[in-house]
């Protein structure tokens, strides 16, 4: 089954490297993923392809400590809802931080992760994930 | 001319203390980091791997440049721990730069001297007019066999810089290398773990090889130690380069500030490199610097870069290789064994 999900994987590949998103031209929202069709503006809705900045705050988020098998090397990670700074909400890992640092408004920044591999032998996914802002990340 | 238009670097934030691995394994931990001259060293974190450091350091160059990705006409990723033995790292990196499709890529691989070859690969291909701009990356997740010497420098970290003949932060003003088949250090395909000569990788390999690749840049270029404000040497160990600077007679001032090996151990591809980008981050314009690589196996590359006014006008684009070196949080082994995947039966 290495080859499992390629062309699923390949296809979400530029928004998940870069947090390309959509925005529409005619009420201005951004989207995340990406959409066809803007849900308000409808039939009259223009959608161009958006890259996110990659900054936002922590809307809400979990420690997890019961991990699937693919993630238990990572234990105790946090999995957050992001605020992007253009108004869409994404999940995401949080790294660079201990769990028990993170909280509800902090500003982070997107980084680039492995997200998972499909066994030894198969496919590396990577991705965005998001950290503190703070020296490194050329914030202070 | 042709020159670094561009740097920036990645090191992951976890470390491990010389006395951690020591106790683990019946060494005498401040004797053993005092000998090797490594403190500390890298460790990546269980989501990190040459591609994702390689992007991060990337980023910052560009970033610190102030270009348009879609100018790199070709990346080439230095490495000895890609993730894939077959798929380029190169491509994965282009794409989340944004600089598909119009490249070339490819990756390369000379145990630790692969960065600076890819700098010398990029600096033909812009001085030809193929490309306007070429990205070169050093970047490793070295690994060293368990109990093993090498265990307590092999570090994770890279460099990213941009070769480009517009406006350079720092001129290469001159490079040459030297090359012989010399069996050092090898990984053969399929192992986890590299091999080595042990006492052999030093008078035969690395300091015939640095030591000869200076003394002809000197004589090429027709200049002394004295011509030069900073020495960086490939970064093995703290002890190498410091005997190397010994034997070429370079003050002990000259060669200082680039001995990153000490926080954060080997880099590998990444090594001398990041040597470099730290002086780079300090130097004044119009000095110049003296860089050999060294890849076992065995080559050296030789540089001789000068720095130029326009380096004042990015600086505080990015974070240094400071930050980074003092961003850091300690892992204790069995963490770092965790992270590593020294632990078989997590898979």
């Amino acid at each position: 089954m290495a080859e499992h999900g390629v062309a699923n994987i390949w296809r979400k590949q530029k928004s998940m490297y870069s947090i390309i998103g959509s925005k529409c031209t005619t009420c201005g929202e951004h989207y995340f993923p990406p959409r066809p069709v803007c849900p308000t503006c409808r039939r009259k809705g223009q959608l161009e392809e958006y890259q996110f900045k990659g900054l936002g705050k922590i809307h809400t988020f979990a420690v997890v400590r019961q991990a699937p098998e693919d993630f238990k090397r990572q234990v105790p990670y946090v999995v957050a809802q992001v605020e992007l700074d253009e108004g869409a909400r994404l999940t995401a890992q949080i790294v660079n931080i201990e769990p028990e640092n993170v909280e509800i408004g902090m500003r982070v920044r997107s980084c680039f992760r492995k997200i998972t591999e499909y066994g030894q032998g198969g496919i590396i996914v990577y991705g965005y994930k998001f950290e503190p802002t703070m020296k490194v990340t050329g914030h202070d | 001319m042709v020159g670094i238009i561009g740097y920036g670097v990645y090191i992951p934030r976890y470390r491990i203390k010389t006395e951690e691995i020591a106790d683990v394994w019946g060494d005498n931990g401040p004797q053993m980091a005092r000998g090797l001259g490594v403190f500390e060293k890298s460790v990546p974190g269980p989501d990190e791997d040459v591609a994702t450091i390689s992007v991060e350091a990337a980023r910052n160059a560009i970033k610190y440049a102030g270009i348009d990705p879609r100018d790199i006409g070709a990346v080439y990723v230095g490495s000895e721990s890609h993730p894939y033995a077959v798929k380029p790292t190169g491509t994965i990196v282009a794409e989340a730069i944004g600089c598909t499709p119009y490249l070339t890529a490819a990756d390369y691989e000379f145990a630790c001297k692969a960065g600076t070859a890819a700098i010398q690969t990029t600096m033909g291909l812009t001085q030809s007019k193929m490309i306007k701009i070429g990205l070169a990356i050093g970047s490793d997740t070295a690994q060293g066999r368990p109990g093993d010497a090498l265990e307590y420098s092999a570090a994770a970290g890279g460099v990213a810089v941009l070769i480009g003949e517009d406006n350079p932060v720092a001129t290469i003003e001159e490079t040459l290398s030297f090359t012989t088949d010399t069996p050092d250090f090898w990984r053969r395909e399929g192992e986890d773990f590299p091999s080595h000569g042990a006492r052999f990788t030093g008078e035969p390999a690395y300091f015939r090889h640095v030591g000869e690749a200076a003394k002809a840049m000197l004589k090429k270029t027709d200049t002394t130690i004295d011509d030069y404000d900073y020495f960086v040497f490939h970064m093995p160990n703290g002890k190498f380069p410091v005997n190397m600077g010994k034997q070429l007679k370079v003050p002990k001032e000259k060669l200082e500030d680039s001995l990153v090996v000490r926080q954060i151990g080997n880099t590998y591809s990444g090594s001398a490199m990041m040597g470099m980008a730290r002086i780079l981050d300090i130097a004044k314009p119009g000095e110049k610097i003296f860089m050999v690589s060294y890849g076992s196996g065995a080559g050296s590359d030789a540089f001789v870069l000068k720095v130029e006014e326009e380096i004042l006008k990015h600086r505080g684009e990015v974070p240094t290789v400071d930050d980074f070196i003092e961003r850091k949080t300690y892992v204790s082994y069995a963490v770092y064994a965790k992270y590593r995947r020294k632990i078989k039966a997590l898979g």
